[in-house]
């Protein structure tokens, strides 16, 4: 099998193979251009006959329940991320896998961390086939220089619902590891040693996985409440001493920044949202989890309360700071798809206005609508940008993939999407002639930030004219170009080699565009 | 004269600078090692100024290792120059690009509110400072860097004059305490630099000297900007000169007290009270007040704590000071917004300013509100206060026909 085949070249101008990993796809038609038809993909029909009827699917080991799952070479195995780079069981469903002697595996992750790379020696050897999820740090690098068998598909947390949803992607065998679950599978994130707050990235897995398998270190008697995950799906349940390591799970970054150029960017964005004037009575917004992100929240908290308005919702990435409006009554709801520290899960587990969400009432573009579109700002970070506004966020300048996309495509639909970021980091302008990678279609990325001037999509006329006499250091996307290339030097661009070595899917799940390979 | 030298910053942490070694020999070519991190985008770049460089200098043989963790044009060429003067001996200069719009002379009584310290040995810290909009930012060849690395920062320094924009900030350096610091003048007064902070000043004579080497530098290199000083007052003795040394000459534009140096030199410490300190602050301002110049307070210390570096300069205030050092632009927005007049200073000055100005169209000797009399200095120093409110944006400069019109609404 060919890693891909059919080059052409898709709607955004990018060449993109038209079949990968001997499956076809659809190259990208434009934003809201491809319509899918026909009808969602089905799960099989199970009968309760075949399962206790006491509700008892404990199997004595995670090797256990992979062999009655009916684990053989080439099948699809998913996880999920919400344990971050605390995650024990992903490496162990490979070690497993491996013992058995399965070969040429798909890992599909809803996200990989650090803590993977473990799994490299089962790309070498064959154990894994290819990834189709992010890939971080060691195994982007692994991936960049061409050294896994098959290619790298990159979804956004919307696009991966969508693929399952569509039968795009048919897991075979889902591994679901819970804090909390109980012996008929029932699951959730908010109890246990390992809490992160909730399950959401494995609801698609949960919901149209062949077989599925749920993993705790903290097993209770039936029933298991909340039920985040339905044990109504679940075929196996697995006890293990541990699932994860707490200070890892909660690992992001929960402090603001304290750079000053950072707090700075981060004022500029917050007096812009006031002078366009998004930030009213009953307004959300979307801020995730990065230090500059973090205290954007804060200037939007202290202009809520020294006039008196509350947000609607605040769409997280949760931490204590979103919490923190919460409970103060600056805001009704938090609509939660990660929680980021122990202060965001113990507010999911006791507070009913902090809303456990999931990818497909958030995200998923093949649905009848989602809440991303709904959202009034969403402040987003990206490694590149170029004239024609569009972004990068899983490619650095140099070629090597180094990041997923986590959620960053769906919020792209929000009301008004902002980008702060720095006009270069080091030597490295962070505003290109054209992306490396294309992520995000220049149509959807409304302004962008940095701390030598601000640039609105000249498509937004009216924050344009809103801006007028605001006083803010607004320039066009070319001044801040130059204006970067004037203090840097003009980068060249970097010899990437032809063969491609991943892949990057639209939210409709078109191909937007390819990874090349760096040369080593 | 050595035959391996080198310059620039390296190891965890270190962002936006270069370390460079070069060793010279007499045969075998140039071998360049390049590690840079941003290899992809600028080593062809990189590689081509640094063979530049050694042309310029003459040098066809040497093994020449860079280490650069991104570091701008302006900060490579400073790292080879050092490295390179010091292994050739040669005393010619590698300048970069002057900038035009630091080719610009400061006026001698503009605010000096914030003043913004950045080592002089430490490129990262300088290269977006202007955003944070201080009224000045200060490259420090002193204090801030180690005693070793004085000789290297001097170009890091010179080049940073030369090539970065800081939005319109008072450009100052920091020189070493003089004798040593005469030195550091040549490196700076002939790039646009706008004033000179002579630090641990005790004489007069200190600064004549000071004057002497950069008037002979303006000559000899036909400099046509003024350059300002701003003697700091560090020491004991320094405190009982004071005023010889803010009339010590006519560029002297501000005087500014060191309280670390100060209390220690009393053998005591620097407090929260500061009652230390009461008298040398004061005499500071006096002799400030007495020469016409501005009186500049001591750093603030704890930057996580605005708090207190509010309260801090509240008192500054009201003991006469026009400004203050800062070590984090962090502490920039505090210090303006509090140095600044208040809604309440500036209404009254409103009032005053007002009445002076009809009475005088009235032609009354007597300014009055009231039934008070108002004394002619009271007068001025409304003012003043009118005058930083205008130029600092918190009042319209038609703020009389709004007055007018207010009242006039009011009827």
């Amino acid at each position: 099998m060919k890693k891909y085949d059919h080059l052409t070249r898709n709607a955004a101008g990018r060449i993109v193979p038209g079949e990968i990993n001997g499956e076809k796809h659809i190259p990208y038609k434009g934003v809201g251009k491809h319509i899918p038809d026909g009808r969602k993909f089905a799960p099989r029909i199970y009968s309760c006959a075949d399962y206790p009827p006491d509700g008892n699917k404990l199997v004595p080991d995670l090797k256990e329940a992979l062999i009655r799952a009916g684990i053989r070479d080439g099948m699809t195995i998913s996880t999920h991320h919400h344990f971050r780079d605390g995650d024990l069981i992903a490496n162990q469903v490979f070690d497993a896998a491996h013992e058995l002697g399965i070969k040429s595996l798909r890992w599909f992750p809803s996200a990989s961390f650090p803590c993977h790379q473990h799994v490299i020696k089962y790309l070498e050897d064959g154990t894994i086939h290819h990834i189709e999820g992010s890939m971080n740090g060691a195994l982007g690098r692994f991936c960049s220089e061409g050294r896994m068998q098959g290619m790298g598909v990159l979804r956004s947390h919307g696009g991966r619902y969508q693929s399952v949803q569509d039968g795009e992607v048919r897991i075979d065998i889902a591994v679901i590891a819970a804090p909390t679950a109980d012996p008929f599978g029932n699951a959730n994130g908010v109890e246990g040693p390992a809490a992160c707050g909730l399950l959401g990235f494995a609801l698609a897995d949960s919901q149209y996985a062949d077989r599925v398998i749920v993993v705790t270190d903290n097993l209770v008697p039936f029933p298991c409440i909340p039920w985040q995950i339905h044990g109504n799906y679940v075929d196996f349940v697995v006890k293990v001493d541990q699932v994860g390591i707490p200070e890892k799970i909660v690992s992001g970054t929960t402090q603001i920044t304290r750079s000053p150029d950072r707090l700075y960017i981060a004022e500029l964005t917050a007096r812009f949202c006031d002078e366009a004037g998004i930030i009213r009575d009953g307004f959300s917004y979307q801020a995730g989890a990065g230090g500059t992100a973090l205290s954007i929240g804060n200037y939007f908290r202290d202009i809520l309360r020294k006039r008196g308005w509350k947000a609607r919702f605040i769409r997280a990435g949760s931490n204590k700071y979103p919490v923190e409006m919460l409970e103060e009554g600056l805001v009704d709801y938090i609509l939660d798809g990660q929680t980021f520290d122990l202060e965001g899960v113990r507010s999911m587990r006791e507070n009913p206005n902090h809303v456990n969400t999931s990818p497909f009432t958030s995200y998923n573009y093949h649905g009848k609508g989602n809440f991303a579109t709904m959202v009034d700002v969403v402040i987003l970070g990206a490694t590149e940008v170029d004239l024609q506004f569009n972004g990068n966020v899983v490619t650095h300048s140099d070629g090597y993939l180094l990041h997923g996309i986590g959620g960053w495509q769906n919020c792209l639909f929000s009301r008004c999407t902002i980008l702060p970021i720095p006009l270069f980091r080091d030597r490295i302008p962070v505003i290109r002639d054209k992306v490396t990678t294309l992520c995000g279609p220049g149509e959807l990325i409304d302004v962008i930030v940095t701390e030598r001037g601000i640039a609105i999509n000249p498509l937004r006329t009216d924050l344009i004219e809103k801006m007028n006499g605001s006083g803010l250091p607004v320039k066009t996307i070319d001044q801040l170009k130059d204006e970067a290339e004037k203090i840097c030097g003009k980068p060249s661009s970097p010899e990437l080699d032809d063969e491609l070595v991943a892949v990057v899917k639209w939210v409709d799940g078109t191909v937007l565009d390819a990874i090349r390979k760096v040369p080593v | 004269m050595e035959k391996k030298a080198s310059a620039g910053n390296r190891g965890e942490g270190v962002r936006s600078d270069c370390h460079i070694t070069c060793e010279i020999r007499e045969v075998g070519g140039i071998e360049l090692k390049l590690q840079s991190r941003v290899n992809a985008l600028f080593g062809e770049d990189i590689r081509n100024q640094v063979n530049a460089i050694l042309d310029f200098y003459g040098v066809r043989h040497a093994r020449i290792e860079v280490e650069d963790t991104g570091a701008l044009p302006f900060v490579i060429a400073a790292r080879m120059e050092a490295v390179l003067r010091t292994l050739t001996g040669s005393d010619r200069e590698y300048l970069p690009a002057m900038l035009p719009e630091n080719r610009f002379e400061t006026e001698r009584d503009r605010f000096r509110f914030s003043r913004l310290y950045l080592p002089g040995n430490t490129p990262r810290l300088m290269i977006n400072a202007g955003i944070h909009k201080p009224h000045g930012i200060i490259l420090d060849l002193e204090d801030a860097v180690a005693a070793d690395r004085k000789y290297e920062a001097r170009f890091v320094v010179r080049n940073a004059l030369r090539q970065l924009n800081f939005y319109g900030a008072e450009r100052m350096v920091r020189i070493n305490q003089v004798p040593a610091g005469l030195e550091d003048i040549e490196y700076v007064a002939p790039h646009y630099v706008n004033l000179i902070l002579i630090p641990k000043c005790e004489s007069a004579l200190q600064l004549r000297m000071v004057n002497d080497a950069i008037e002979e530098i303006r000559r000899k290199r036909e400099v046509p900007c003024r350059i300002w000083l701003m003697p700091i007052i560090e020491s004991a003795l320094g405190v009982l000169k004071a005023h010889e040394i803010a009339s010590a000459a006519d560029n002297v534009v501000a005087i500014a007290i060191g309280l670390e140096d100060y209390t220690a030199d009393l053998g005591t410490r620097r407090s929260q009270e500061g009652m230390e300190s009461f008298m040398a602050r004061s005499m500071v301002v006096n002799a400030a007040r007495a020469a016409g110049i501005q009186a500049i307070d001591s750093v603030f210390s704890d930057i996580s704590d605005m708090e207190a570096l509010k309260q801090n300069i509240k008192v500054s205030k009201s003991l006469g000071f026009d400004g203050m050092g800062c070590i984090h632009p962090r502490q920039i927005k505090v210090i303006h917004e509090n140095y600044a007049p208040d809604a309440a200073e500036i209404e009254k000055a409103m009032k005053i300013t007002d009445a002076f100005i009809k009475a005088t169209q009235q032609g009354l000797g007597v300014v009055s509100l009231g039934s008070k009399m108002i004394d002619p200095p009271v007068v001025k120093r409304a003012q003043r206060t009118i005058n930083l409110a205008v130029s600092l944006g918190l009042l319209p400069e038609n703020w009389q026909e709004q007055m007018i019109a207010q009242t006039e609404s009011k009827q």
